[in-house]
């Protein structure tokens, strides 16, 4: 074989070489979550031999149930907490994106470019610069310390819209739109019955990527929801970790079990994340 | 989309007012109101709680605003940042960041090119690749910073036991949390870890798309596979790279939560016993609800706004210009 090539790399095969990388940087990947499993299910004195244990105990049940049942962690309450808030967060920016997405992709009004262009400048700005204001406007509204003052923040997303508005140009003709209006229908109809149908596959895709954006969460609801008798899992595992004498197997068993839910979506969804992830790029 | 679309406009006019008078104004509001009915809630909602907050911070900035006591509350004026330019605890945490920052942003774009062009072949089991990468991005950073800790502890450490495989053993074993750059360098590779996948996934999508007649005309000068990247694909995907430095600045500078649970004592938001690794969003934290002083946090906030934008234009910039010298 020549060491020269004249053809895309797309169009050459992978040699031995390209699997022996890739199977490294999985390897890399792995690793770490392959690890805190690994001690989720050790014993402390596995936990502190030298070299640590590498492969799984079988002491997984008593961990779980040791901080499942610390008093001041509220970690049950904590992940029903994070259920919560994601899944709210999620079903309203689905709902709100997709809606404000097709106003800007089929219906006609005065302003829409303009508009249109505000949403990708707010795509720009760091938001989390403004938390301090944030937390005094959250204040004013008396919902301090509170899920609601977790979950308000995260209802629409500029990327959502974006994102929709562009999904919905390609995929709802406008014939469809066109003639459903004639036959009479309201615009709210035609997106009931014509635009939702037609753009699940972007709904997937948004849906996934907003619900682990939301559980990961952690500086805001640390600000919110720190010190509070309902936190969500990542604050509860945050207050896990901290104090003078922090059990490993104990913490890494908590950190395991709020990582599950997404490996699980991993493995439903993993394929719409990868393509959400990829064509986000194509089009920024 | 409408900016291609030339059929006549006619198509688009309303549609004629339905039989039965009565409905009449339904229709018109359906068609003139509804629009902004549906694009409102997300105005709304992102005018409250995110261009408000950011437009009041610069305000809260100028201001005494304090949680504990709010009879102190007043006008300051640039107080505030003049406090700033000579507090200590400032410029260590903006040193932090920024070493962090550059220890973590470039190899993780260098790794991510290179897993990127593995990724571009005919290969079996595409799919089981892609997603595989993607388990760091998922994962949440709460969860794996907490292994990392244990990976890079002093005592028993995996770290300090594969240092010492490979001959670097230490009589007393090195303490990662205690100098400056061993805690960056531990708290760069977690970083690393995370977004290496999710960059070469951004990579990979782009060099897609590159013609492929680029290579076959490039062919003639005999390329290596080596070679092929560095003179073909890259410049060709230069755009992309300069979104992955502009979002690897963005976040970068904002880091937060690798430093925060990389301390012994989570809570304490202390960065270390010392402050060797706390970073200015962990200080802005510190100094808002630790310390009380959301006015002197706001005027932290300001001031890494304004660090942000100047380094993602110098960024900028710098990568357009070593993309264009190709």
């Amino acid at each position: 074989m020549s060491t020269y090539v004249n053809r895309a790399p797309q169009d050459t095969r992978g040699t031995w070489t390209t699997y022996l990388g890739l199977t490294l940087v999985l390897l890399f990947s792995a690793f770490p979550v392959y690890w805190m499993f690994v001690i989720s299910t050790s014993t402390d004195d596995a936990v502190a031999a030298s070299p640590p244990a590498l492969l799984p105990g079988a002491q997984f049940l008593v961990n779980a149930q040791e901080v499942f049942t610390l008093n001041e962690v509220y970690f049950a309450a904590s992940l029903i907490n994070s259920v919560l808030v994601s899944g709210i967060i999620t079903a309203a920016t689905l709902f709100f994106c997709s809606l404000a997405g097709f106003a800007f992709a089929k219906l006609r009004f005065k302003g829409r470019n303009a508009l249109m262009v505000v949403v990708i400048l707010t795509l720009t700005v760091p938001n989390q610069l403004g938390i301090v204001a944030l937390y005094i406007v959250m204040g004013k509204l008396g919902w301090n310390n509170t899920l609601l003052a977790v979950i308000a923040p995260g209802l629409v997303s500029a990327f959502g819209v974006f994102y929709m508005r562009q999904f919905i140009a390609h995929a709802v003709p406008d014939e469809l739109v066109e003639s459903a209006r004639i036959d009479g229908a309201l615009t709210l109809r035609v997106y009931w019955n014509i635009v939702l149908p037609a753009i699940r596959p972007a709904l997937a895709v948004l849906g996934l990527l907003t619900f682990v954006m939301a559980w990961n969460d952690f500086q805001w609801p640390l600000i919110q929801l720190n010190g509070t008798d309902y936190p969500t899992s990542m604050v509860a595992l945050s207050d896990l970790a901290s104090g003078n004498y922090v059990i490993y197997r104990r913490v890494l068993a908590g950190a395991f079990i709020a990582t599950v839910p997404l490996i699980v979506l991993l493995l439903i969804g993993g394929r719409q994340i990868v393509r959400g992830i990829m064509e986000g790029a194509v089009k920024s | 989309m409408s900016l291609t679309d030339l059929r006549p406009a006619a198509r688009h006019s309303a549609p004629p007012p339905p039989p039965g008078k009565t409905k009449h104004w339904l229709y018109r509001f359906d068609i003139k109101t509804i629009p902004y009915v549906f694009i409102s809630p997300f105005f709304i909602l992102f005018a409250i709680f995110g261009v408000f907050p950011l437009i009041f911070n610069g305000i809260v900035a100028l201001r005494t605003w304090r949680l504990d006591d709010r009879s102190l509350d007043g006008w300051a004026g640039f107080a505030n940042f003049e406090r700033l330019l000579t507090d200590e605890d400032f410029w260590n945490a903006l040193g932090n960041t920024f070493g962090i920052f550059i220890l973590s942003t470039v190899p993780q774009l260098l790794a991510a090119l290179i897993i990127a062009n593995l990724l571009n072949r005919k290969l079996r089991a595409t799919t089981f690749w892609r997603i595989g990468i993607l388990l760091p991005y998922l994962t949440p950073v709460v969860a794996s910073t907490l292994v990392f800790a244990i990976f890079f502890a002093r005592d028993n450490g995996l770290a300090n036991w594969f240092l010492s495989l490979v001959g670097f053993g230490q009589e007393t074993p090195l303490d990662w949390r205690a100098q400056k750059w061993s805690a960056w360098i531990a708290i760069a590779t977690m970083v690393n870890w995370k977004w290496i996948g999710y960059n070469a996934l951004l990579y990979l999508s782009a060099m897609q798309s590159i013609p492929k007649d680029v290579y076959e005309a490039a062919a003639v000068d005999g390329a290596s596979p080596w070679k092929q990247l560095w003179s073909i694909t890259v410049p060709m995907i230069q755009p992309v790279v300069l979104f992955t430095v502009i979002l690897s600045t963005i976040g970068g500078l904002q880091l937060f939560n690798e430093p925060m649970m990389f301390d012994e004592n989570p809570q304490s938001a202390s960065g270390g016993s010392d402050g060797q690794f706390q970073t200015i969003a962990q200080l802005i934290y510190k100094v808002g609800w630790k310390d009380l002083d959301l006015g002197y946090a706001a005027s932290m906030s300001w001031a890494l706004f304004l660090i942000i934008l100047v380094v993602a234009g110098i960024n900028f910039a710098a990568t357009r210009r070593l993309g264009g010298g190709r």
